[in-house]
């Protein structure tokens, strides 16, 4: 098609051109391994598209940045990985809090603190629902392959739109500096969501106004329109309020605006699911030795399937309570020591057997340890809580 | 049924490891019309240090993107040599730098030996292009890639300053590369 480009880029890259096609003109960030490529291409490309590119003193004032940013009018986006990550938890629930659309890029890499810098990890899933503190919703987009994150970075930003809420792009090392073939779409081809902006007078303007819906419009600083913006329960008028029926009633609508439009937000591959006795659910990387260990188990008699994320917060309990009604186990494999598990967990009500393949080595978990897990111990009941000793177990198998 | 070609380039930081990787990918993508992911893995000093490159190439999608059964491995240093050669697959091939790699693997493994640095540094003058000696190498030795799809890519992703000079290091690799039986 006319106007579509072919290019051999890296996954960060990707992220950059998803970014801009979706119509991001604000980047402020703080360079961090392995996430750094998004803000170099940002810096390079945005100031001569008419954007603007700040590089901050830290991640706390990075994520501030793009709040401010999008208040006057500019999509924004800022990158960073888990220390960064963690720096920015304040200002991500400000923009929860405030309901300032934003998008946040965490590539994951190995952690606690600093870690391991170049080693990708996947032990951030569940720091991107609860690195906040407070109740409020969680938008997060777990891409697998390098045109995924150009789509699902598009699709961050319409999220963050339609939502108003910040929504975080989440995928681990390996996705993020691989490189493939991508074709990215023409201008148009694909859609991308406009702020909705108020139509009424600034007089009659109330920024949190839930009269027509829990989502208000949002007025762009500049236009004319003035109004309060601050973390403090607000009335509609965004002035603080110490109402408890009010307080009660924001918070109760912030959770809302995500839960009551799951349905809408969700998006799963199912591969090979149909007639799976086993499933797996892997997001990321992991969800790519999944795939291969599909195959080659199909190729053995062994129904397996896999069920992939691409919205993992909201957790797509519906589908994995449905999957779990008809397989003898879901299998889930992570590059953590078991954080997403407990959700499948959860969602599967005790309907299968729930097993989980740890790494934490900095090494993807290798197809072969899945098909090892679904082959070699005739799928032995586990609990979470007994782990750890299987872990080693699976560790000693691989390496050995 | 499509198949699936590992390939991995290690040496040590600084080498154009994680380059040769791109380039090769590149030649069998962009210009062979084959699948290509390249991925790598290094250490977080910017010199120095173990440092690989892996590049599948496949006729039809490729789902994991790391190597499971390599086919061909390129070590340019002891180091690389011994921590990542364990993943060669059953009769694949290795190519070391016969001056930097003397601890040769046990193993069914063809190995493949010519002093590139060497080559790179007194021949051409330019110890830098040594990655890309490799390349032509590999490419000669396990023809995944075309010669005119390596060279394209190559090309494309030098300066204007050395593209002669790339040209020539290239087909050093292509012509060594046919004369190379394994040890």
């Amino acid at each position: 098609m006319a106007g579509n480009k072919k290019k051999f880029i890296q996954g960060n890259e990707a992220c950059t051109e998803g970014a801009l096609y979706a119509g991001c003109r604000f980047y402020a960030g703080y360079p961090i391994t392995p996430s750094t490529e998004i803000m170099e291409i940002c810096g390079a490309r945005l100031p001569r598209m008419g954007g603007a590119f700040i590089q901050m003193e830290d991640e706390i004032a990075s994520i501030c940045a793009i709040v401010g940013a999008s208040l006057g009018g500019l999509k924004s986006m800022t990158a960073t990985s888990g220390p960064g990550f963690s720096l920015m938890q304040e200002g991500l629930g400000f923009a929860c809090m405030t309901e300032v659309p934003c998008v946040i890029v965490n590539v994951m890499r190995s952690g606690p603190s600093t870690g391991f810098p170049t080693g990708p990890s996947q032990s951030d899933v569940m720091q991107t629902k609860w690195g906040t503190h407070g109740d409020h919703p969680a938008i997060v987009l777990t891409p697998a392959s390098v045109e995924e994150i150009f789509h699902e970075t598009v699709r961050a930003f319409n999220l963050s739109e339609i939502y108003r809420t910040p929504v975080i792009l989440l995928y681990d090392e390996i996705i993020g500096r691989m490189r493939e073939a991508v074709t990215i779409p023409a201008p148009g081809e694909i859609e991308v969501v406009a702020r909705r902006v108020p139509t009424c007078s600034p007089a009659e303007y109330k920024p949190y106004d839930a009269k027509g819906g829990d989502i208000a419009p949002l007025a762009s600083y500049g236009d004319g329109y003035r109004f309060h913006v601050t973390g403090l329960y607000h009335a509609a008028d965004g002035f603080p309020t110490n109402n408890t029926q009010l307080i009660e009633e924001a918070c109760i609508r912030l959770l809302r605006k995500v839960d009551d439009n799951k349905e809408r937000i969700w998006k799963n591959e199912e591969y090979h699911l149909d007639d799976a006795e086993v499933g797996i659910f892997a997001y990321g990387v992991s969800a790519k030795s999944a795939k291969f260990a599909v195959k080659e188990l199909r190729k053995k008699g062994i129904k397996a399937g896999l069920l992939r994320p691409l919205t993992i917060w909201p957790f797509p309990d519906r589908a994995v309570e449905e999957l779990a009604g008809r397989v003898k186990a879901i299998i889930v494999p992570e590059m953590n020591m078991g954080q997403i598990v407990y959700e499948v967990e959860r969602a599967s009500r005790g309907k299968c057997e729930v097993k989980g393949i740890f790494r934490v080595d900095t090494e993807p978990i290798k197809p072969v340890q899945i098909i090892e897990c679904i082959t070699g111990n005739g799928l032995k009941p586990s609990s979470p809580g007994s782990k750890m000793g299987e872990m080693m177990v699976e560790r000693d198998m691989l390496d050995g | 049924m499509g198949y699936r070609y590992e390939l991995r380039f290690s040496g040590s930081g600084g080498q154009g490891m994680i380059l040769a990787g791109i380039i090769i990918a590149e030649a069998a993508a962009m210009y062979d019309g084959k699948k290509a992911v390249q991925s790598q893995s290094y250490g977080p000093e910017s010199r120095g240090g173990a440092s690989k490159s892996e590049v599948i190439i496949s006729d039809e999608d490729i789902d994991y993107p790391k190597a499971t059964s390599i086919d061909a491995m390129l070590a340019l240093t002891q180091e690389a040599c011994t921590k990542y050669h364990k993943d060669i697959k059953k009769g694949g091939i290795l190519l070391i730098d016969s001056n930097e790699v003397k601890k040769v693997p046990a193993g069914d493994v063809k190995v493949c030996s010519f002093p590139i640095i060497s080559t790179a540094r007194d021949v051409l003058g330019k110890e830098i292009v040594a990655n890309i000696i490799s390349l032509g190498l590999i490419t000669e030795i396990t023809r995944i890639v075309s010669h005119e799809a390596i060279e394209k890519a190559v090309l494309a992703r030098v300066p204007d300053a050395f593209l002669e000079l790339n040209k020539k290091a290239l087909h050093i690799g292509f012509e060594k590369g046919a004369t190379l039986s394994s040890i």
